[in-house]
């Protein structure tokens, strides 16, 4: 087992009445982690949480070293420019110089197979290509943690192949990833470990194949009788 | 009724010579409309976008001003520029009152709170879709309230050409600050206003004519830029 990345201590967020995240407590060292449970569970903000895009309402993350993140929304979020641009641009966010932001965009375009669209208005792409470009921008970043939200939810099978594929190359890179999905296919491809959630508290943190094989939990027994097809 | 269509006959008359009077009006009335909303974009849509995505003290009052402001009369900014301006006022030592100078000024005034409102409307839009994309990335609010103004570029020219509108079709403020002097400051709206008062039907009906086909224009030409910039852009 290797050391933690990051140890999340009595984490919650509460809105109202309403606890989104409840106490939640975790020590995640697997590369590969995915956030498992039923819609409205809190994966996503759990996700953005630890991201920094919430602030929460009790508890700490604990990072023993600093993690470079890049986060890819279900909904990829393209500015009104070339699909190039909007790699350039996130790399200018972070002080790289015109000509440098130019050549890692040009290099992470190509790695996620799009050069023959680079110079296409992204906003004009297939949702599986936009992903793509989404993706790319994160990876041009060269993040320690990359975080994703249902990365493939309403993309059809052959851009999600390839959005997998992107994921793991960039995992084979070193990167950590932390990710949310409703394909039980994928969470079985993609994860070293699971992490179940339901009505904002972990119910379980797995080995995938131990998660699949033998749940513990009723709720992810009940989770995964549901989503089996 | 004859005296009517003479009347438009006329005007129609003018319009086709190219009336030397007639164009020289038209284009004075272009160029200090035209300058007012400029300076009313470069001051009005940093305002706008800052309002959208700042997090500040006293923003929800400014958004409530500003949108207040969009009703400001047109007499009321004149007066105002004019006290400013005259031989007494702070900035009298500058000479610009009667001038286009400070027509411009005065329409600068009268249009900055209608593009700013406007600009903070389309930029809330953008930020709510753009906001948690644009802080992962590591984009301040100024950044991010800059790269909002440019991704929203074709919807803001919306907000540039309600000011247009505002400046060019106004009578009040320009008519007290310019004085509507025959050759320096007399503009399509105030010859309208002092032509019809004379009587001579015939020239304010052409510039009456003119103005409107320049409102439609632009927005013609505007409607047809944000429909290339949909298909081309998204």
């Amino acid at each position: 087992m290797s050391a933690a990345w990051l140890a999340i201590d009595g984490l919650g967020l509460t809105e109202g009445a309403t606890r989104i995240i409840d106490d939640v407590s975790l020590s995640l060292a697997a590369q590969r982690t995915v956030v498992l449970g039923p819609n409205g569970a809190g994966k996503s903000t759990l996700l953005r949480l630890i991201h920094g895009l919430l602030h929460p309402s009790g508890g700490r993350l604990h990072w023993p070293q600093p993690l470079t993140q890049g986060m890819v929304f279900q909904r990829p979020v393209m500015l009104r420019t070339t699909a190039l641009a909007n790699v350039i641009y996130g790399l200018k966010l972070k002080g790289h110089s015109a000509d440098e932001s130019r050549r890692r965009a040009r290099a992470a375009l190509a790695r996620a197979g799009l050069d023959h669209i680079a110079r296409r208005p992204a906003r004009l792409l297939s949702g599986g290509e936009q992903q793509r470009v989404a993706l790319a921008r994160a990876w041009a970043l060269e993040p320690e943690l990359l975080i994703l939200d249902e990365p493939t939810a309403s993309l059809d099978p052959a851009s999600t192949r390839e959005v997998e594929r992107i994921i793991g190359e960039i995992a084979a890179g070193g990167a950590r990833i932390l990710m949310t999905t409703h394909n039980l296919g994928q969470a079985r491809r993609m994860a070293d470990e699971i992490v179940f959630i339901d009505r904002g508290r972990v119910l379980e943190q797995t080995p995938v194949a131990r998660f699949f094989n033998l749940p513990q939990s009723e709720a992810a027994q009940r989770f995964l009788q549901e989503e089996t097809p | 009724m004859t005296a009517l269509s003479d009347s438009f006959l006329t005007a129609w008359q003018l319009v086709v010579a190219a009336d030397a009077r007639l164009a020289a009006i038209v284009l004075l009335s272009l160029r200090v409309s035209l300058a007012a909303t400029l300076i009313a974009c470069i001051v009005g849509m940093p305002i706008g976008a800052l309002l959208a995505v700042g997090r500040f003290p006293g923003r929800r009052a400014l958004i409530v001003l500003f949108n207040g402001l969009m009703g400001l009369p047109p007499v009321v900014v004149g007066l105002l520029v004019y006290l400013l301006l005259s031989r007494a006022g702070p900035l009298g030592q500058f000479g610009l009152l009667f001038s286009p100078a400070a027509m411009i000024i005065a329409q600068a005034i009268l249009v900055t709170p209608i593009v700013a409102a406007l600009t903070r409307q389309v930029v809330a839009d953008e930020w709510s879709e753009y906001r948690e994309q644009l802080r992962s990335l590591g984009a301040s609010r100024t950044r991010a309230a800059a790269t909002l103004l440019w991704d929203g570029r074709f919807s803001l020219s919306t907000a540039a050409l309600a000011g247009f509108g505002r400046a060019i079709a106004e009578v009040g403020a320009v008519m007290i600050v310019g004085g509507n002097i025959d050759g320096v400051t007399r503009v399509m709206t105030t010859t309208i206003a002092l032509e019809t008062s004379k009587g001579d039907l015939p020239l304010a009906l052409a510039l009456g004519s003119i103005l409107i086909a320049v409102v439609l224009a632009i927005n013609a030409v505007a409607y047809a830029m944000r429909g290339w910039a949909e298909r081309h852009w998204g």
